[in-house]
C-alpha cells in the first residue's frame, strides 16, 4: 500500500515495516508525514481488532534523522508552516503512544535522530545486538536539537541528569551501551529474535501506557525543582559556556528545552521543544554547520575534489623522508591504516627515534585500554626505520618531510627517486614552498604533488593536497585516495606560495601583531580571539609555532619572491618578530619564551618587556572591532584565495579552514560565514574596518561581484 | 519642604552562628522577629495602633519565613490588628530597602509611623532554598551570565589587583575592630538579648566575632570558589572581562561575610507623629538611592549608589563622617574605598559582616542602627550606609544625627 507496510499476524499483532520508496534510508520528510498519517489513522480505526504494534524497517538501517535538505532552507517567513508540520509529525507520534495498545520499536539497524525519536514514542524498544548499529540523538553536533520529541521524552525515560549530557553532546551508542543506559529495554540476536521478543512483550503487556501519561508521574531522578538536581542545573550553563564560549547555541537550547519541558506536561514539553528547535534552525550557526559539516563534508568524502573517471588506487608501501615530528607522525598514521612504511633519516638513530614516536602513542593507547600489545607490535612491525635510501625500493608513494629548504628537498628527492619504480608518486610535506619549484628536482614533475599534513599528525584530521603546475590528474587522484586511506580529510588547492591554510593562518598571526602594534594589551588580543572561537589566540599561537621559525620562513619566502622579482611590503608580523626574536632573542615557547613567559609550574604570563615595547594607555579600540579584525582578516584572505584560484572549491575552503586553521565551527568555515552574515553586511562591516584600520580590510572584488549578482559562496 | 522622616529608634538582636550549633538555631524566625518588635514596643512604650505598617526585609521568604512573615510577626508579637505588614526582598539590600521604603512612606505624607527592619534565620532557612529562575532556569542563567557571588568578588579582586594577603588583612581588621567595640560596650545600647518563653537567656551578644584570629589562621583557609570557578563560572565571568587571563580565587570563609541568624527593627516617622507620641528623633533620613550595575561582576553597586544618594542630598564624599559598607566580601569594601577615595578610618569603624555576620534580610537595618550609635558616640553628623546586592544592584542611605 504505502512506504509503511501494514501486516497483521494470527495473534492480531500488526507489524509496520518502514520502507520508504526511492530512498536508501527512511527519513523524516514530507512523504514520511503522509505514510505515518495513514498508518496511525488505520491503527486507530482498527484498534479493537489489534493486539499491539511492532515498528521496524525494511532498510539496513531502522530510520535516519530529519531531512536536512529541507531544514537548511527554513526561513523566517515559513516559520508558521514549519511549526504546523512539526506539530503534525509530533501529533502522529503522540497518537501512536496513546493508542491504548502496546507499541514496540524493533530496531533492526541504526536509529539516529528522528529514528530514535520514533522509538521513544513506543512503549518498548528491542534492538539487534550488533556493534555496527548506532542509536542516539546526534542533532547537537550540527547545531540543532532533537525536535521530534527527543528532548521532551528522553529526560522522562532516563532522568535529566543522564539525558542532558547525552542530548547536549549529540551522542550515539551501540545497542549494548544503549541497554545499559536504559535507552532501550532489550537486546536480540537477530531479526527473528528481535521480532519474537517484540511480540512476546506485546502479549505480556496487552495494555500499554507511557509512564508520563500515568497520573502522578515523576521524572526519574527528580524534576528540575528537586534539590538533587539543583547543583547540576546551576552549574550546567556555565559548564556549557566553558565548552562553547557561548558561540554554539544548541547545547544551551537543549538544556533549556529539557528543563523547561520537565516543568510541564508532555504535550507542552513537546511544544516548548519545537519552539527551541525552530530558534536553532532559523539561526546562522545550524545553517553554517549543516552546510559545511554535513553536506560539504559528505561531498568531500565522496570524492568531490577528486578528478573523475580515474581508477581508485590503494597505497601498499609508503616512504617517509625525515623522521622528525612530522615524518614520525606520518609514519604512525600510515602504519595505523595497515600500510607498510619505510621511515628514512640521515642516521639509523634519528630514524629509530622517529619510530619511537609510534611506540609512545601506542603505549598510551594501551594504558587507556584502547589498544593491545599485539596490535602495537603489528603496527610497529609495519615501520622500517632506516638510514638507507635503497630501502625505499618498492614504495608506491614517498612523502618528503625534511626541513623547509628548497636545496635540501631537492637532494633528498633525487636520492630517493633513484630507487623508486616509474609509477611511484613523490610528494612533499611542505607547508609553504611552491610545489612547482620543488618538482624541478624530480625526474617526473607530473608525479610530484604536495601533501601538507598538520601537527600533530595523529590528531589533526586535515591534509592539504597541493597540485603543482605539472601534477597530473592521476597523481592527484592517487594522493586523494591515499589521504582517505589513512583516514584523513583531503582538500585540494593550487600551487601559490603558502597555499591556502598557511596563507590564511599567517594573516591570523599578522593581525595579532597589528593589534599589538596598535597598543592593545596582549592578554586582551588573545582572549578576544578565543572569544570568537579560535582555539588559541594569535600571540600564543605564534609562540607555539616559534618566532624563530617565523623568522626563517619569512626570510625564505622573501628570497623566493625576490628571485621572481617580487617585493612585498614588510608586515606587522615580520616587524614584531624581527624585533622580539631578531633583536631581543625571544625565540618561542619551545626555546626561551616568546610573547609569553612559560614558567615550569603555572600558567603562562605575558613577557613583561612586551607591554613596555608596545603597550599604550590611550588605545581605544572596541572589543567588537578587535574580534572582527581577527575574524574578518582571515575571511577576507580566504575569499582572496578563492578569487586567485588557490582554492578550487568553496567546500575545500570551508573544511580546510575549520580543520586546518582552526576556524570556529560555528562559522561553517571562513567562506560559509559570509553567507549567513550576509554579503552586503560583510561588505559594509569590512569597509568600515578598512576605513579605521587599513586597506587590508577592503572587500575583495569577488565578494563585491557576488554581492552584486545576488550570489552566495557555494560550489 | 516635604515631611521629613526621622529615626526614633533602631535595635537589633545579637547575631547567632547560622548553623545547628548556633545559639539562635532553635529560635523560630517568627519568634526572632516578634521578639524584636516586642522589644521596640516596650523600650518606647509604643502604642502599636499608631504604627501604619511593618516593612521587613527577608531574602529567603519560603518555608518558615514564607507567606509574608512581616504581617505574621506583628500577630505573633500581639501588636494591634490595625498594623499592616509587608515582606520585601532586594537580596542583601532588603534591610536597607525596608528603611528607605519606610522613609518614602513618611516623606510622602501617606503614612506617619512605620517600622522598618528585617529577619533572616540562615540556620533554619538556608540561603538559596528559594531557588529562583536567575540561577536555576538554564535559559535565564545563560542569558544573564549568572555566576555565584563569590566568583564576582574574586573577579573584583583580580581586576583591582588585591592579593590574598590584602583581603585577609582587611578581614583581620574587621575582627579586631568588632571585638574591641563589643568589649567596650559600643553595641550594648542597641543589641537586645534573645530570651526564651520563660525569659531565660538564649543569646546576649554577637557570637560570630573572632577577635583573636590571626593573619596566619586566615591565610590557612581554602578559597571557597576555586572549584566552582574551574567548572565554568570563571570562563563565563572572564568572557565579560577579557582584559585579564584568570580569576585569582582569594575569598574564603575568613574574609567573606558570615552566615548568621538575626533580626532588626527601626522605627521611622514624621516629626509630628513623634511629638504626638513623645518620641525623640535620633536621626533624619537625608537621602536614599538604589541602582543597577553590571550583573556578572554584580557587587560593584555600593559606589554608584553612594554617589547617587550624595547627589540627591547635595553632599560630597567628604561631608560624610562615617560609612557602613557591608562586608559581603573584603574586595567589595576595598573597591568602594578605592573608588570613592574614602579613608579607611571612616569605614566600618566597629567592624562589619566579616566579623559579625550578615543575616541577609536584616543587615541593612542593623548597620543603620550601628552608624547612628557611633555618630552619637563620636558626636558626628552624617553617616552613609551601603550594600552590594545580587543581580548587580547597590543601595545607599544617608542619615544625619539630630
Amino acid at each position: 500500500m504505502t512506504g509503511f507496510n501494514f501486516d497483521k499476524d494470527s495473534d492480531n499483532i500488526v507489524t509496520i515495516t518502514m520502507d520508504m520508496p526511492g530512498q536508501s534510508v527512511n527519513t523524516m520528510n514530507q512523504s514520511y508525514e503522509v505514510f505515518m498519517e495513514e498508518t496511525v489513522a488505520r491503527l486507530e480505526k482498527e484498534k479493537d481488532d489489534i493486539a499491539g504494534v511492532v515498528i521496524t524497517s525494511a532498510k539496513t538501517t531502522f530510520f535516519a534523522g530529519g531531512d536536512l535538505t529541507q531544514l537548511v532552507k527554513i526561513s523566517e517567513d515559513k516559520i508558521e508552516d514549519f511549526m504546523a508540520s512539526s506539530t503534525a509529525i509530533k501529533g502522529q507520534l503522540r497518537r501512536l503512544e496513546t493508542l491504548g495498545k502496546p507499541v514496540v520499536a524493533a530496531i533492526n539497524g541504526a536509529a539516529l535522530g528522528g529514528g530514535y525519536e520514533i522509538c521513544l514514542a513506543c512503549h518498548y524498544r528491542v534492538a539487534i545486538d550488533d556493534n555496527k548499529i548506532q542509536i542516539g540523538l546526534p542533532e547537537a553536533q550540527l547545531g540543532l536539537l532533537p525536535g521530534g520529541g527527543g528532548v521532551a521524552r528522553l529526560p522522562r525515560l532516563i532522568g535529566l541528569s543522564d539525558a542532558i549530557p547525552f542530548l547536549t553532546q549529540g551522542s550515539k551508542v551501540k545497542p549494548a551501551k544503549a541497554l545499559e543506559m536504559k535507552l532501550i529495554e532489550e537486546l536480540a540476536t537477530d531479526r527473528d529474535d528481535m521480532m519474537a521478543k517484540a511480540k512476546a512483550w506485546i502479549k505480556a503487556n496487552p495494555v500499554a501506557i507511557q509512564p508520563w501519561d500515568v497520573k502522578g508521574f515523576k521524572i526519574p531522578g527528580g524534576g528540575p525543582s528537586s534539590p538533587k538536581l539543583a547543583q547540576l542545573l546551576q552549574i550546567a550553563p556555565a559548564m556549557m559556556f566553558q565548552q562553547t564560549k557561548g558561540l554554539m547555541p544548541a547545547p544551551q537550547a537543549i538544556l533549556s528545552a529539557a528543563v523547561e519541558g520537565c516543568q510541564v506536561d508532555i504535550d507542552n514539553a513537546l511544544m516548548i521543544e519545537t519552539r527551541y528547535f525552530l530558534k536553532l534552525a532559523l539561526g546562522p550557526v545550524a545553517k553554517n554547520m549543516i552546510s559545511t559539516l554535513f553536506f560539504q563534508m559528505n561531498e568531500l568524502n565522496a570524492g568531490g575534489s577528486r578528478p573523475k573517471g580515474i581508477e581508485k588506487k590503494t597505497i601498499k608501501k609508503v616512504g617517509v623522508l625525515g623522521a622528525g615530528m612530522m615524518g614520525a607522525g606520518i609514519a604512525y598514521q600510515a602504519a595505523r591504516s595497515g600500510i607498510q612504511v619505510v621511515l628514512k633519516d640521515i642516521s639509523a638513530e634519528a630514524a629509530e627515534k622517529g619510530k619511537a614516536y609510534s611506540t609512545k602513542i601506542l603505549d598510551k593507547a594501551i594504558s587507556r585500554g584502547r589498544s593491545t600489545e599485539e596490535k602495537k607490535q603489528a603496527h610497529l612491525d609495519l615501520i622500517l626505520a632506516t638510514d638507507k635510501a635503497e630501502d625505499l625500493a618498492g614504495c608506491d608513494l614517498v612523502i618528503e618531510a625534511v626541513f623547509e629548504e628548497v636545496a635540501l628537498k631537492a637532494v633528498v628527492t633525487k636520492e630517493a627517486e633513484v630507487h623508486l619504480d616509474e609509477g611511484a608518486i613523490f610528494s612533499s610535506n611542505t607547508s609553504t614552498l611552491p610545489i612547482t619549484t620543488l618538482a624541478e628536482a624530480s625526474r617526473d614533475s607530473s608525479k610530484f604533488i604536495g601533501l601538507h599534513f598538520f601537527s600533530p599528525v595523529d590528531k589533526m584530521p586535515l591534509v592539504e593536497i597541493i597540485c603543482g603546475e605539472n601534477t597530473s590528474d592521476e597523481t592527484l587522484a592517487a594522493a586523494f585516495d591515499f589521504v582517505l586511506q589513512i583516514r584523513k580529510t583531503p582538500i585540494v588547492v593550487n600551487d601559490v606560495l603558502q597555499f591556502f591554510t598557511s596563507r590564511v593562518f599567517g594573516k591570523f598571526l599578522d593581525e595579532g601583531a597589528e593589534l599589538l602594534e596598535s597598543g592593545v594589551d596582549p592578554v586582551l588580543i588573545d582572549n578576544l580571539a578565543m572569544a570568537i572561537g579560535m582555539p588559541v589566540g594569535p600571540l600564543a599561537q605564534q609562540d607555539e609555532v616559534s618566532q624563530q621559525l617565523a623568522l626563517k620562513v619569512s626570510k625564505a619566502n622573501r628570497k623566493l619572491l625576490a628571485e621572481r622579482g617580487v617585493e612585498m611590503p614588510v608586515t606587522a608580523g615580520e616587524r614584531v618578530v624581527g624585533k622580539i626574536c631578531g633583536e631581543l632573542g625571544r625565540e618561542g615557547k619551545a626555546y626561551n619564551g616568546g610573547f609569553y613567559d612559560y614558567p615550569e609550574n603555572g600558567p603562562k604570563t605575558v613577557w613583561p618587556e612586551l607591554r613596555k615595547l608596545y603597550g599604550k594607555s590611550d588605545v581605544n579600540i572596541s572589543h567588537d572591532d578587535i574580534k572582527d579584525r581577527i575574524l574578518f582578516r582571515q575571511v577576507i584572505e580566504s575569499i582572496k584565495c578563492l578569487e586567485e584560484n588557490v582554492l578550487r572549491t568553496v567546500r575545500d575552503g570551508n573544511i580546510g579552514s575549520i580543520f586546518g586553521i582552526g576556524a570556529p565551527p560555528w562559522t561553517g568555515g571562513f567562506l560559509q560565514f559570509v553567507n549567513t552574515y550576509g554579503l552586503d553586511n560583510f561588505i559594509a562591516r569590512s569597509s568600515g574596518l578598512a576605513e579605521l584600520y587599513g586597506d587590508r580590510f577592503n572587500p575583495p572584488k569577488l565578494l563585491l561581484d557576488k554581492a552584486a549578482n545576488g550570489e552566495l559562496f557555494v560550489d | 519642604m516635604a515631611t521629613q522622616a526621622y529615626i526614633f529608634e533602631a535595635i537589633r538582636t545579637p547575631r547567632g552562628r547560622g548553623k545547628a550549633s548556633g545559639s539562635l538555631y532553635p529560635v523560630k524566625p517568627v519568634d526572632l522577629g516578634a521578639g524584636i518588635l516586642r522589644a521596640l514596643q516596650s523600650r518606647l512604650d509604643l502604642d502599636t495602633s499608631q504604627v501604619d505598617d511593618v516593612v521587613f526585609g527577608c531574602v529567603t521568604p519560603v518555608g518558615e519565613q514564607g507567606a509574608d512573615i512581616a504581617k505574621t510577626i506583628t500577630m505573633v508579637a500581639d501588636w494591634h490588628e490595625s498594623v499592616a505588614g509587608v515582606q520585601l526582598n532586594r537580596f542583601c539590600g532588603s534591610g536597607l530597602e525596608a528603611i528607605n521604603l519606610a522613609a518614602m512612606k513618611v516623606r510622602s505624607g501617606f503614612e506617619d509611623l512605620v517600622v522598618a527592619g528585617g529577619i533572616e534565620s540562615m540556620s533554619r532557612v538556608p540561603m538559596g532554598s528559594d531557588s529562583g529562575a536567575w540561577a536555576m532556569d538554564p535559559a535565564t542563567a545563560a542569558q544573564t551570565k549568572f555566576v555565584p557571588q563569590g566568583i564576582s568578588a574574586d573577579l573584583i579582586a583580580s581586576l583591582d589587583g588585591f592579593s590574598r594577603e590584602d583581603v585577609d588583612t582587611f578581614a583581620l581588621g574587621s575582627q579586631q575592630k568588632a571585638a574591641a567595640a563589643q568589649a567596650a560596650g559600643y553595641f550594648d545600647r542597641s543589641v537586645v538579648p534573645v530570651t526564651d518563653i520563660h525569659g531565660l537567656m538564649i543569646l546576649e551578644k554577637d557570637e560570630f566575632i573572632r577577635g583573636d584570629t590571626t593573619i596566619e589562621a586566615l591565610g590557612s583557609l581554602k578559597p571557597s570558589f576555586e572549584m566552582m570557578g574551574g567548572l565554568g563560572f570563571d570562563t563565563l565571568a572572564l568572557s565579560k572581562y577579557p582584559q585579564i587571563s584568570a580569576i585569582n580565587h582569594i575569598h574564603t570563609p575568613g574574609n567573606s561575610s558570615g552566615i548568621v541568624d538575626g533580626s532588626a527593627a527601626v522605627l521611622i516617622g514624621s516629626e509630628a507623629k513623634g511629638k504626638e507620641l513623645g518620641l525623640t528623633p535620633r536621626a533624619r533620613i537625608v537621602a536614599t538611592a538604589v541602582i543597577g550595575s553590571e550583573p556578572t561582576i554584580m557587587l560593584t553597586g555600593p559606589a554608584p549608589a553612594a554617589r547617587k544618594a550624595l547627589a540627591k542630598a547635595g553632599l560630597t564624599v567628604d561631608d560624610i563622617d562615617l560609612f557602613e559598607v557591608n562586608e559581603a566580601f573584603a574586595a567589595v569594601v576595598m573597591r568602594f574605598q578605592a573608588e570613592m577615595k574614602v579613608p579607611f578610618e571612616k569605614i566600618n569603624v566597629n567592624g562589619g559582616s566579616i566579623a559579625m555576620g550578615h543575616p541577609l534580610g536584616a543587615t541593612g537595618a542593623m548597620i543603620t542602627g550601628t552608624v547612628i550609635d557611633e555618630l552619637e558616640r563620636r558626636n558626628l553628623r552624617y553617616g552613609l550606609c551601603t550594600l552590594c546586592i545580587g543581580g548587580g544592584m547597590g543601595i545607599a542611605t544617608i542619615v544625619e544625627r539630630v
